[in-house]
């Protein structure tokens, strides 16, 4: 963390600006592609500013676990790529890309978008795992917002591919979807600096803020997902308004969703 | 069973329809896209920076170090798992190998040309769309070239000799020679050869010959993608 | 002798395209002679002056040059003195003797001068054969910088930015109401009210852009004109 770009930042708040003019609960564009690799069951690219994340869905069959017959399996992974950042490395994930992930897959998972029990093909026998991969190609601030909703995206358009003789046939895609439900989890984060509160900062603005809390929810608003990080503590009054403000933007992002 | 035309319709000698966009990672110091059939590549450049572990530092010049990493979901069938692997270090190496030779960082000792390539979607030619990826964002960070590399992949397919083969043409039934070739446009010096496959000598040199067209024409598409990096809006 | 010169002033060269042909044209900075021709090795705007074709670069990470005047970033403290990150490659050291007029007494906590993170304004004094940097903050508009806001910006465009004479960083200045100090190596400190800061930044993008087309100084001209009024 940066001393010099928090105080100044915390003068731009007071004053209700960010570092590139927007008020601090303005996003900035957002773009979402979905099809974006044919490679991919289901694939997403979404740009918030210059942030880059790139969503793909691979679909497998397998066994089921023993102590679970009738319910497939879902994993989200994380890559933040030395491609993205001169600030990533090469190597297996690290707790950033950890955490990133886990984030995600939580919001995915506890609004019940992928319902585990619809994964079952055949009880006992054959289920489908869901991976979902998602990729940094720019980091320009606010990874873990861009790749939430990249994750959404990828899974509204995701197709379950062909199945022969208990295989996945990948040459041959079906046009049935992957059976979610309409919980349309996003995860927003909420920043704080001096008690000034923000969204979707720039890695410039990334490098100033005393804590952070993203705030996943579902489409009615209920929250799914919580997650606080940074060094600084909040008042559970800076959460309420944090949470209330995760729940306006959720809902605005998710008018850029493709029906 | 021979083939009497190409799956997709193509002239024998003719490489996949192309799409080159450079600055396509803001953070980096250069980028470039480059997409050929359904093969896409994103390279990033970071560097000259500082090189770590220091052991690793050469005294005397800049080192170019280049990383190729398909993404998970990028296969042809199963998910890639991450982490690269033999194949994927392989390929670095070639790479390096590929460019160097256009390329004198003695003006950087001690210092790294990081170039890492990300493919999102693959279909072949991978390891040659990589290569001429890598050579605009490496012009995009302004480090100093003789000339821009290219690659593509040639080779046979059953009985006929073609240019960048498909995922479909590597695997057909009658067997197939896969040759990527790296080479310098200007000069037409080889500096990537690799082969999976069967060929026989005398045809190696036609294929080579038909890989130095088609690299002239990627070359094309890389010189116009670096111009349109600063046309006027 | 005859000679042929492919490329048109002004107009972006890359790597590997032939420029010129003819033992009587010159090859300058970011160009190599191949036989007759006179090839291009670096991205960037051609420059045709005489018989001398020479690329100016349009991007590029900065490279240090005794007497540049840059911005750096206090990364470690030394045994007498500090390691400052200068946005190249290569790191710099600023002695003790170098940093301040005071005396400072030996076992003295460097951090108290300049911590971690401090941006200071440097001269660069010294570059060994190994690329070890020097670098002196005794020297008139070298100093700590307190506040405001650091740009990054590519190197290679900070004269641009400046303009001749420092005309252009003139002209922010005065419309933005701002302190404005800028590195070489593509730092540029600006301290002022927020909208004054995002406006230079603003502005400071657009040159960055536009580096390379005609007419920049009078578009800059107008557009200042304009935002300043807000």
């Amino acid at each position: 963390m940066n001393r010099n770009t928090r105080t100044n930042l915390a003068t731009y708040l007071k004053d209700g600006l960010r570092y590139d003019g927007r008020k601090p609960t303005d996003f900035r564009d957002i773009t979402i592609e979905t099809d974006i690799t044919r490679s991919a069951e289901g694939s997403a690219r979404v740009r918030i500013g210059k942030t880059e994340v790139i969503a793909g869905v691979k679909l497998a069959v397998q066994k089921p676990y023993p102590d679970r017959p009738d319910e497939g399996t879902m994993m989200v992974n994380a890559e933040l790529r030395p491609l993205a950042s001169p600030q990533f490395e090469t190597g297996p994930p690290g707790d950033w890309a950890t955490e990133l992930a886990r984030v995600v897959d939580r919001g995915i998972r506890e609004s019940k978008l992928i319902d585990t029990a619809t994964l079952c093909i055949t009880p006992g026998e054959l289920v489908w795992n869901v991976m979902i991969d998602l990729v940094s190609i720019n980091d320009d601030g606010n990874l873990l917002d861009a790749a939430g909703l990249a994750a959404l995206a990828a899974l509204k358009t995701t197709k379950l591919p062909g199945l022969k003789d208990k295989m996945v046939d990948y040459e041959h895609r079906t046009n049935d979807k992957l059976p979610i439900s309409d919980a349309e989890p996003l995860p927003i984060t909420v920043f704080s600096v001096d008690g000034h509160q923000f969204i979707d900062p720039t890695y410039e603005e990334e490098d100033a803020y005393d804590a952070r809390l993203t705030i996943a929810t579902n489409k009615k608003g209920e929250l799914c997902a919580l997650q606080k990080g940074g060094e600084g503590p909040l008042s559970i009054d800076e959460i309420d308004k944090m949470v209330h403000l995760a729940v306006d933007k959720a809902q605005e992002v998710r008018k850029k969703l493709p029906r | 069973m021979a083939y009497p035309k190409r799956f997709d319709g193509r002239a024998w000698d003719e490489p996949r329809p192309m799409e080159a966009k450079v600055g396509v990672v803001p953070r980096a110091d250069g980028s470039a896209m480059f997409r050929i059939g359904n093969t896409v590549a994103i390279a990033a450049v970071y560097g000259p920076r500082d090189l770590h572990p220091k052991f690793m530092q050469n005294p005397e010049t800049g080192i170019l170090r280049c990383d190729y990493n398909m993404l998970p979901f990028s296969g042809h069938g199963d998910r890639v798992k991450p982490g690269g692997g033999r194949r994927a270090r392989e390929i670095g190496m070639v790479m390096e190998n590929a460019i160097r030779p256009v390329i004198d960082l003695k003006d950087y000792p001690n210092t790294v040309v990081d170039v890492f390539v990300d493919l999102p979607q693959t279909d072949a030619g991978t390891r040659c769309a990589a290569i001429t990826a890598a050579a605009m964002a490496l012009a995009d960070a302004g480090i100093e070239m003789k000339e821009l590399p290219a690659a593509v992949a040639v080779g046979r397919v059953s009985d006929k000799f073609v240019v960048d083969l498909n995922y479909d043409e590597e695997a057909h039934e009658d067997g197939a020679a896969d040759i990527p070739v790296a080479m310098l446009p200007r000069s037409g010096k080889v500096t990537l050869l690799q082969m999976d496959g069967d060929i026989q000598p005398a045809d190696l040199k036609k294929v080579l010959q038909m890989a130095h067209k088609a690299i002239i024409k990627i070359n094309e598409v890389q010189k116009a993608a670096l111009k349109a990096r600063f046309a006027d809006k | 002798m005859t000679e042929t010169i492919h490329i048109k002033d002004k107009t972006i060269a890359v790597p590997g395209e032939t420029l010129a042909e003819g033992m009587s044209v010159l090859p300058g900075a970011g160009t190599y002679r191949d036989g007759d021709a006179i090839v291009c090795s670096r991205l960037g705007l051609a420059s045709v002056e005489d018989k001398v074709i020479k690329i100016v670069p349009m991007s590029g990470v900065y490279t240090p040059k005794l007497g540049d005047h840059i911005i750096g970033k206090v990364t470690d403290i030394l045994l007498s003195g500090w390691r400052v990150e200068t946005r190249s490659p290569y790191s710099a050291v600023m002695n003790t003797k170098d940093a301040v007029t005071d005396f400072i007494p030996r076992g003295a906590n460097l951090a108290e001068y300049f911590a971690l993170g401090d941006h200071i304004v440097i001269k660069i004094v010294n570059i060994t054969s190994q690329h070890l940097v020097d670098v002196t903050m005794k020297g008139p508009g070298l100093m700590k910088l307190q506040g405001g806001r650091i740009v990054e910006v590519s190197a290679a465009k900070v004269p641009r930015i400046v303009g001749r004479d420092g005309s252009m960083i003139q002209m922010i200045k005065d419309a933005t109401g701002c302190e404005i100090i800028p590195g070489q190596n593509g730092w540029i400190w600006i301290k002022g009210k927020p909208q004054g800061e995002i406006l230079a930044i603003e502005a400071m993008r657009a040159i960055e852009r536009e580096a390379h087309l005609p007419g920049l100084t009078e578009r800059m001209k107008a557009w200042l004109t304009q935002h300043a009024k807000r």
